[in-house]
């Protein structure tokens, strides 16, 4: 019987060794931990995932950044890898976190980054770092002029936080603009109010849908024209919810986009998506190009699409003999309340990647805190309608001069560009933006789906109804697994309990059948000396 | 007897003949044209038949498709498809295709969410010489076909992203007109020797150029060979 309770012991502690392995999973990166000093004997070599706007000069400006960075510690490689699409850079980071091939320094967006963080440490917290009196932003060991924390914009830098802790720092900024063809507007004996409502967009573009007797538009004489195009339909949705105080989500990743605002808002996009006087970009291209031949009077972009923008635009997609003469404004996004505007906030931000080497992690660091310096900043953003991210860089003399110089004719100062940057500037604590989770980039994309979808409806002639609206509720939810009503996982709050995979209810039934087994052989024994002693 | 025999052989192989080269347009019940395709409205339900002739990289569940019948060209954006489904979309791969017509910057296409299913037969399209359309109207009406160009001379080569790594824009002069034509990246960037070939062009080389018509803004053929002379 002894011999039985050994293998039985034995057994247990076996069982109970796996079952605790089985609990921890594949093992994580140990939580960076900043290294006393920086070994600049030691040669790293970082790669860093940039994201482009098709543009040339900003990857000049990449590079240029890269080459003074290295110049300043020649043991630091940085190669660069360029997109010009976020959703790609988001696919390849998937997919290399389960190789632990991720990229040391990344351009990307907090929702993205509430993905990456389901790994373990994989995303580097950066509170430390911050912080940090030597290699911390503007640290004593920090060979450039680097922004201290408070030298930061507090809302782009709030942005970047992701439950308690930052994970991420902002690069440039933008806004969504309403770029107008005020020289149409005017001649329709409309006057620009300077913040303008939802009402009066959704009038002034029925009224383009007049036609002369020819079939061509009064407005311009051609055959083709949507007077309202908007650019990120995921952003409209967002906007005017948020403008109406309506549910979208809660910090925890409870999805609240489903509601009754939500309907009405599609109702009154069918209405305009009906009669042809709005579209989107999904459906229709660039909202720019049919500004630019005049066959749009309100496009809605970011303004960092800002050079794109009017007759006399740094860039043009269409050929230049359909580009039409007329004045373009820049105009914030229309409005529910004119006197509490509200417009969202984006633009790339940047993280780093947690890495064995803390070395490593700590060059990629340096790298990403060089990327806030004056010189970037003020460069990057000059290309595009971007605000620099940093007081330091909008305070400066050579950015004030910068603005200061908006000419049409000028292509380095377009007026445009400059304008739009200006809305950012001026409008900074009318931003906003959306709570950050895992799967927050899902229900993001859903937001604009409702909105592509009446539209598309309505094109094609279908009824949007009330049924219409309870079935596309359904299956966007659906498609984009919003179903769950809490979909959060890295802020730190609970998520729903999934069912036990087999292997561990089988472990768990093995453990307590020991136990019992163990348990009877006690009595057993318990009761067998009692007998004896009688 | 013989000469029976050789006549009923003769006249066998040339119906066979004429029925394979129409197989490409004959479609099943209820599916159209090339032709009532053509026709249909915009946003309109459209039923195709057609093969496929090459497409771009699958992803998250979509696919975008370059197909042909005899009678013309199609553009299938962001089809709904698996990965497993698009292994099947081998060129020739006859597909049925139910979808909405729409136009995205001057491109006719099968708009994004169309289905599919895969049916018996197989066809590819040859390129078509369509050099003396260049600049003129009727170009349009081989839009989303494999057409060729020749003589064509190369003025700019530029990449998307100012390196390799994504597309690339390559303008050709002909006849003093400048056109831009685009390797897409998502079609044939993987082939490096192609990819490499086309990123090494130089201003002045002349070229015989193939692609299907894809159309952005104006014609922006997807080059697919290019033949330097």
């Amino acid at each position: 019987m002894r011999k039985i309770a050994k293998i039985t012991l034995l057994f247990v502690l076996i069982t109970t060794t796996l079952s605790m392995c089985a609990c921890h999973g594949r093992k994580g990166l140990d939580a960076f931990v900043i290294p006393e000093q920086f070994d600049e004997t030691k040669h790293y070599d970082i790669s860093f995932w940039a994201k482009n706007d098709t543009n040339l000069t900003q990857v000049d400006i990449y590079k240029k950044a890269i080459s003074d960075f290295e110049a300043l510690y020649p043991n630091i490689t940085v190669n660069m890898r360029l997109y010009t699409d976020y959703g790609r850079i988001y696919n390849d980071v998937i997919t290399n976190i389960s190789t632990n091939t991720t990229p040391n320094v990344c351009i990307t967006y907090p929702d993205h980054i509430a993905t990456y963080m389901t790994g373990a440490n994989t995303v580097v917290e950066l509170d430390d770092l911050f912080v940090d009196t030597r290699f911390g932003l503007n640290g004593s060991e920090i060979k450039y002029d680097a922004p201290s924390f408070d030298e930061i914009v507090p809302q782009f830098i709030d942005e970047c936080k992701i439950g308690e802790h930052y994970y991420a720092v902002p690069f440039m900024r933008s806004t969504e603009a309403l770029y107008v063809n005020k020289t149409y507007v005017e001649a329709m004996g409309y006057e620009i109010p300077d913040i303008m409502t939802w009402d009066f967009v959704w009038e002034v573009s029925e009224a383009a849908m007049a036609k002369n007797a020819d079939g061509t538009f009064k407005v311009n004489g051609q055959n083709v024209m949507i007077p309202f195009i908007y650019k990120s339909t995921d952003n409209m949705m967002i906007s005017m919810l948020k403008q109406l105080d309506a549910g979208y989500s809660d910090p925890d990743g409870n999805i609240e986009i489903f509601n009754d605002t939500t309907k009405d808002i599609l109702f009154e996009v069918s209405k305009h998506a009906g009669t042809g006087s709005f579209s989107t970009f999904k459906i229709s291209s660039y909202p720019g190009n049919f500004l630019n031949a005049g066959q749009c009077i309100f496009a809605i972009d970011s303004t960092a699409g800002a050079t794109w923008m009017g007759t006399h635009a740094n860039h043009h997609d269409i050929s230049l003999d359909k580009v039409v003469e007329f004045e373009t404004e820049v105009y914030p996004i229309p409005q529910f309340d004119v006197n509490d505007p509200k417009m969202i906030s984006q633009g790339p931000s940047m993280c780093i990647f947690n890495k064995e080497d803390p070395g490593e992690v700590l060059a990629s660091w340096l790298f990403m805190q060089f990327m806030l310096t004056n010189d970037v900043q003020m460069s990057y953003s000059e290309t595009e309608g971007y605000v620099p991210v940093t007081l330091k860089a909008q305070n400066c003399d050579e950015y004030k001069e910068y603005l200061s110089l908006a000419s049409p004719d000028d292509p380095d100062h377009y007026d445009i560009k400059i304008k739009a940057a200006e809305l950012l500037l001026n409008n900074t604590d009318k931003t906003f933006v959306t709570p950050v989770f895992n799967g927050s980039a899902s229900l993001r994309d859903a937001a604009g789906q409702l909105i592509e979808s009446v539209t598309k409806s309505m094109r094609r002639k279908e009824t949007v109804d009330a049924a219409y609206m309870d079935k596309l509720f359904k299956d966007t939810a659906a498609l984009y697994h919003l179903n769950q009503k809490s979909m959060a996982g890295n802020n730190g709050q609970k998520q729903e309990l999934s069912r036990l995979p087999g292997a561990s209810i089988a472990l768990i039934v093995t453990l307590i059948t020991v136990w019992i087994l163990l348990g009877a052989y006690y009595l057993y024994g318990f009761i067998s000396s009692r007998k004896k002693k009688k | 007897m013989k000469k029976v025999l050789a006549l009923v052989c003769a006249l066998s192989l040339v119906f066979s003949l004429a029925a394979c080269g129409g197989s490409a347009d004959k479609k099943s019940a209820g599916v159209m044209t090339y032709a009532e395709y053509d026709a249909a409205a915009l946003d309109s339900e459209v039923v195709v038949e057609a093969y496929v002739q090459a497409h771009q990289s699958w992803w998250d569940n979509k696919i975008t498709v370059y197909a042909a019948d005899k009678d013309g060209g199609y553009f299938f954006y962001n089809m709904n498809c698996s990965e497993a489904d698009a292994a099947k979309l081998t060129p020739g791969t006859k597909i049925k295709v139910t979808g909405y017509k729409s136009e995205w910057a001057g491109e006719v296409e099968v708009a994004e969410g169309a289905t599919f299913e895969i049916e018996d037969g197989n066809y590819i399209a040859p390129a078509k010489d369509v050099t003396a359309s260049l600049g003129k109207d009727e170009l349009k009406n081989y839009q989303n076909q494999l057409v060729s160009f020749k003589d064509m001379t190369v003025s700019a080569v530029s990449y998307k992203n100012g390196e390799p790594g994504d597309d690339i824009y390559v303008n050709f002069t002909k006849d003093g007109q400048e056109y831009a034509f685009c390797l897409e990246y998502y079609l044939n960037g993987s082939d490096a020797d192609f990819y490499n070939l086309v990123g090494s062009l130089t201003e002045g080389q002349v070229c015989d150029v193939e692609g299907y018509l894809y159309w952005y803004e104006g014609p922006n053929p997807h080059i697919t060979k290019v033949t330097v002379k």
